[in-house]
């Protein structure tokens, strides 16, 4: 098993230069944060993470690639806008937290944290691989700066849930945002939580549902409904937010009405494209988990020039 | 470890569930970072006690264990002490999917607590009687398991569980329990009790079981048969040295739980003898079975977890010993 990552490689040019945490009393000294990213630049990284995410599953020969692609603007409005995380400081009490529940979709978050900084950005493609950091699913032991270690469906929203209380005994600013799938939300665990949730007015989670419609038998209605998806939610007693989950805009305006949602936490249902970006991986179930071949890693990335 | 005395009274003191209750209650009183989940059961779990204490630290999870294991992951993720109590059956049988994903595998300071173990419960029945949760608690990585035999060892074997870093479960009973040990005693985990020596056959015992081997020593000891007891309050790490020496020593050893004897604690000893020294074994414990509804008593006697089953275990094992 590696050892812990060391932090100390991160270019200073990546932060702004130490801004000040002052919403918290327990939070006392300047910590670096992620600099914010404008829309342009997401959009940016977003296609950047595409062709990673295709070239880490490629080169692995076998993952998630469908489910990976759908999060993705998700996922970099989290980790380049909303957040407040400092990949120097991985372990910051007050940090805001992700876990991604849809564990399968690792790459996804690979690609982020590399492109953070937490990770190696040149090590993406040993995916899968024995020794890897980068595990099959998201792995603690692999990657500490993980916030959780996740694969098996319907347990992340707990986990936010549990942090998110510590956070608020500990009188912290810490927000926590989970990211499940929809086939996921047929796991009873969930609603266990979502009971949870609501009852002890967590109000610093946040709830992503990545709603791409197809699992891995193929499509949800098939499958398990899952319809009404908002209306679950807030039978549940959540604050419920339905966008489109590629326009970064729109993802940044949920998070902050989240953020402004006092009393009930928040599920954001993100409606998305499986295998967005690739139009062969689009829609197409075959995408869920199995790997591109060579030659359609070309075709993809191609289209994601 | 030296005797720590050699007669037993044995006086019905509290059942280990409410010594748990009370020592979590202390626990949160020393560390401000424990926290307790409970899912409806904490009157009986007795984590009622800290809840009455440390409101604002004790979350209600309703009749939830999957989510109840979950969200004591997330706390002890953020640096929270969590303990996750209910009844042995539900919170290791309904969590073991999250006992092993969210819990063990990322190795995460943990404590679970299961009451009403065994099968001593009496007449709820086999549904609310957890009789392989040693089994299933053993068999995750990383896991520390604890079965105390009487209130002064669940006393201190909680606050020995809320100092330890890492996962722990601890069995604990419905019952009151026989004190067999002086409120000064101390206890280390993964360090067995030898509560009294003898050379003829060792006596490995854990929970109820210990008081049962005690009671069968005394009536051995009569018939002119010197028998060795030990407490097992650790299951896992098991104690190999005590182990090694007491087959080395005495070259018999029978051992008795309230578990089914498949996955127990008489499985693992025997694996370490196994191992280290062989000699003649016997097992006292649940044969295959679940048991029914009874008082504890009867249930106990007609399912063979008596002092009298411990001698009859002794007599095979000297017979088989010649």
């Amino acid at each position: 098993m590696p050892g812990p990552i060391s932090h100390s490689k991160i270019e200073p040019d990546s932060f702004t230069p130490f801004r000040r945490c002052s919403s918290s009393a327990s939070c006392k000294i300047e910590v670096p944060m992620m600099q914010k990213k404008t829309v342009p630049e997401m959009q940016v990284i977003a296609k950047r993470m595409r062709r990673e995410i295709i070239e880490m599953i490629g080169a692995a020969k076998s993952g998630h690639p469908g489910g990976s692609l759908s999060a993705v603007e998700l996922v970099v409005t989290l980790y380049f806008n909303e957040m407040r995380h400092d990949p120097a400081n991985p372990k910051w009490a007050d940090r805001d937290r992700f876990i991604l529940s849809k564990g399968h979709a690792a790459p996804v978050l690979y690609a982020a944290m590399a492109e953070s900084g937490y990770t190696p950005l040149d090590q993406l493609n040993t995916l899968r691989k024995l020794g890897s950091i980068y595990q099959g699913h998201p792995d603690v032991r692999f990657i500490p700066s993980l916030e959780a270690s996740t694969g098996s469906l319907g347990e992340g929203v707990s986990l936010a849930l549990g942090m998110a209380l510590a956070a608020r005994l500990n009188a912290s600013p810490s927000r926590t945002y989970v990211m499940l799938g929809d086939g996921e939300i047929q796991e009873g665990q969930v609603w266990e939580s979502a009971m949870f949730g609501a009852f002890h007015k967590v109000d610093n989670v946040v709830a992503i549902v990545d709603y791409n419609g197809i699992q891995l038998d193929g499509f949800v209605k098939d499958i398990m409904e899952v319809k009404p998806l908002a209306d679950k939610w807030r039978a549940f007693g959540w604050h419920a937010i339905e966008i489109n989950g590629h326009d970064i805009p729109a993802i940044q305006a949920a998070f902050q009405e989240a953020a402004g949602t006092k009393g009930v936490p928040t599920a954001i249902i993100a409606h998305t494209i499986k295998g967005k970006g690739v139009s062969f991986m689009e829609n197409n179930p075959k995408f869920h988990g199995t790997a591109p071949t060579p030659d359609e890693v070309k075709l993809a990335l191609q289209e994601l020039q | 470890m030296i005797p720590t005395k050699t007669k037993f009274d044995l006086k019905l003191g509290m059942a280990t569930r409410e010594a748990f209750g009370k020592a979590l209650v202390e626990a949160g009183r020393r560390n401000k970072d424990v926290v307790v989940c409970d899912a409806d059961l904490s009157k009986s779990t007795y984590t009622s006690l800290f809840h009455h204490e440390f409101p604002d630290r004790f979350f209600s999870c309703g009749i939830a264990e999957a989510n109840m294991v979950a969200i004591a992951a997330g706390f002890a993720y953020a640096g929270k002490i969590p303990v996750a109590a209910s009844f042995s059956c539900f919170v290791v049988n309904k969590g073991f999917e999250q006992l092993r994903v969210t819990v063990a595998y990322p190795k995460l300071n943990v404590k679970i607590v299961g009451t009403h173990s065994g099968i001593s419960i009496g007449e709820d029945g086999p549904s609310q009687m957890s009789v392989e949760e040693t089994a299933l608690a053993c068999s995750l990585p990383g896991f520390v398991v604890l079965s105390p035999a009487d209130e002064v060892s669940t006393t201190a074997l909680v606050h020995a569980a809320i100092d330890h870093v890492g996962p722990v479960f601890i069995r604990t009973g419905r019952m009151k329990a026989p004190v067999i040990y002086p409120a000064e005693q101390k206890f280390e985990i993964g360090k067995a009790v030898e509560l009294i020596d003898g050379s003829d056959v060792t006596v490995i015992a854990t929970g109820l079981l210990v008081a049962e081997a005690i009671r069968a020593q005394e009536a051995l000891e009569a018939e002119g048969i010197s028998v060795r007891v030990i407490d097992f309050h650790t299951v896992k790490p098991l104690d190999r040295e005590t182990i090694t020496r007491a087959a080395a020593e005495t070259g018999a050893i029978v051992v008795a739980e309230e578990h089914l004897i498949d996955g127990g604690l008489g499985v693992r000893v025997a694996q370490a003898v196994a191992e280290t020294h062989p000699c003649v074994m016997e097992f006292v414990g649940l044969h295959d079975t679940y048991a029914e509804s009874g008082s504890p008593e009867q249930l106990l006697d007609k399912y063979g977890l008596i002092s009298r089953d411990v001698i009859a275990a002794v007599h095979r094992a000297l017979a088989r010993k010649k």
